[in-house]
C-alpha cells in the first residue's frame, strides 16, 4: 500500500498544519498531550501566585509577577495552538474543571516556603525545559511553533528559581536548610514529570512514532538529572537521593528507585493540593463571568451605536 | 457562557520597515481589547513597533489539499530568475 501524504510528512520530517489530513488517533493524542500542556501552564500559577504577596523584596516581587505572567502567557499559546486541532477554548476548559483532562501533577504540591519557589524554578522549570527543548521538534506545526516561542521565555524562570535557592544556600545556616529542606520536597516530584518508565508507558510509542514526542521518557529524565546533579553540588545542597552516582561506563548518573505509587496517587487525585487548585480555578473563572459578559454587551452597544 | 468572544488573529512587524508576520491568536470582544490582548500575550519582551489584528473569519486560505495544482503556473517560468540568462565573462555591475 503507498503512503499517505500524512505518512510521507513524518518520514520526511516535514511539520503536519491544522488543515492537513491526519489520523483520528494523531488529532486525539494531541488534543489530549496539547491541552494538558496548556492547563498545567494555568493551574502552575497557583503554586508561584501564592508567594506575589509575600516575596521578600520589590525585585523579586517583579520577577515573579513577571514569570507569572508568562506562564499565563504559554497557556494561551498553547490553548491557541490546540483550538486549530478543532477543540474549543470552553470544551478545554470544562475538561479540566470535571477532571477529564488532566495536567502536570508536580503543581499538586504545596509552595511552603519562599525556598519553593526557587524550587520550582530551578527544578519545575529546568524538567519542563527539557521536555521542551524537545518538543520544539515535534511533528504537529502549531504546537512546534508555540514551544520555541516558550523555550525562548523559559530560561530566565530557570535562572530566576536558582538565583532564589543560591542567595539561600550562601545564606545564614537557618536558610541554607530552607534550600536543602525545598530540594528534598521538589526533587522527586520533579524527575517524575518524565511520566512512567519507557517500559511501562503504553502511549509513548505511538507517539514517538507519529514524531509527537521525540525523545522517550527516560532519556529526557536521564538527560535533567545529568544537568541538574552538578548544579546542586556547586552550591553545597545535597540531591535526596542515596544511590544517585556518577556512571563512568555509561557516562550518567545511576540514580534510586522512583516511587510510583505516590505518582499514581498524586495523578489520581490524592495529592496534598488536587481539589484545591480546581477550586481555585472554577472560582477565578466563575467570579469572571460578569467582566466577560461586560465586554460582550459593551462591543455589542459601540456596534449598534454605529448601525444608528 | 464566554462564547461570544471572538477569535483574531494577530500579525506583528518586529521592526520599522519589516514585514508583519502572524504570530497567533486572541479572544477578545472587540478590536481596542483584541489590540490590547495581542500586546500583552505577544509582546512581552519588545518584540513589535506595530501590531495587526484581524478577525478570523475574514481571513481567506488557500487549501493545501490542491497546493499542487494552484501554485503550478510559477514551476515552468524559470526565466523569471536572474540565473537564467547567459551573460559573456567578464561583464560587471549586472
Amino acid at each position: 500500500m503507498p503512503n499517505s501524504i500524512f505518512e510521507d510528512k513524518i518520514n520526511k520530517d516535514l511539520k503536519i498544519e491544522p488543515r492537513d489530513e491526519m489520523p483520528d488517533g494523531y488529532r486525539s493524542h494531541l488534543i489530549r498531550q496539547m491541552s494538558q500542556h496548556a492547563h498545567s501552564e494555568i493551574i502552575g500559577m497557583q503554586p508561584e501566585g501564592n508567594w506575589i504577596t509575600r516575596a521578600p523584596s520589590l525585585r523579586s516581587k517583579m520577577i515573579l509577577l513577571a514569570k507569572v505572567q508568562d506562564e499565563a502567557g504559554h497557556g494561551l499559546y498553547l490553548y491557541s495552538a490546540c483550538e486549530t486541532l478543532g477543540i474549543t477554548r470552553e470544551q478545554m476548559i470544562e475538561e479540566l474543571q470535571t477532571g477529564k483532562a488532566k495536567y502536570s501533577s508536580i503543581f499538586n504540591y504545596p509552595t511552603l516556603t519562599w525556598a519553593d519557589i526557587g524550587a520550582i524554578g530551578w527544578l519545575v522549570d529546568g524538567a519542563a525545559i527539557v521536555n521542551q527543548v524537545s518538543l520544539q521538534k515535534t511533528s504537529y506545526g502549531p504546537y512546534s511553533r508555540a514551544m520555541i516561542k516558550i523555550c525562548k521565555e523559559e530560561s530566565f524562570h530557570q535562572r530566576q528559581g536558582y538565583e532564589i535557592i543560591c542567595t539561600l544556600a550562601k545564606g545564614t545556616d537557618e536558610q541554607k536548610q530552607m534550600a536543602q529542606d525545598a530540594l528534598n520536597r521538589w526533587w522527586w516530584p520533579s524527575i517524575m514529570m518524565f511520566g512512567p518508565h519507557d517500559k511501562d508507558s503504553n502511549r509513548s510509542e505511538k507517539a514517538l512514532n507519529w514524531k509527537i514526542k521525540r525523545e522517550s521518557n527516560d532519556s529526557l529524565r536521564q538527560s535533567f538529572i545529568n544537568k541538574t546533579v552538578p548544579q546542586a553540588e556547586l552550591i553545597g545542597l545535597k540531591v535526596p537521593d542515596e544511590k544517585l552516582k556518577w556512571n563512568e561506563k555509561t557516562n550518567h548518573y545511576d540514580f534510586g528507585d522512583i516511587d510510583w505509587e505516590e505518582f499514581w496517587n498524586v495523578v489520581n487525585g490524592k495529592g496534598l493540593c488536587n481539589k484545591e487548585r480546581i477550586e481555585h480555578h472554577k472560582k477565578a473563572h466563575n467570579e469572571g463571568e460578569w467582566v466577560r459578559e461586560a465586554a460582550v454587551a459593551y462591543s455589542e452597544k459601540k456596534l449598534n451605536k454605529k448601525v444608528a | 457562557m464566554s462564547n461570544n468572544l471572538i477569535l483574531w488573529e494577530v500579525f506583528i512587524q518586529s521592526k520599522v520597515n519589516l514585514p508583519y508576520k502572524h504570530v497567533g491568536n486572541v479572544h477578545a470582544s472587540d478590536s481596542e481589547m483584541a489590540l490590547q490582548n495581542a500586546r500583552d500575550l505577544y509582546t512581552r519582551r519588545n518584540e513589535g513597533t506595530s501590531i495587526w489584528v484581524v478577525e478570523s473569519k475574514n481571513i481567506i486560505a488557500s487549501n493545501p489539499d490542491e497546493s499542487e495544482a494552484f501554485f503550478d503556473p510559477a514551476n515552468d517560468k524559470i526565466y523569471r530568475h536572474p540565473t537564467f540568462y547567459d551573460l559573456p565573462d567578464g561583464v560587471k555591475h549586472i
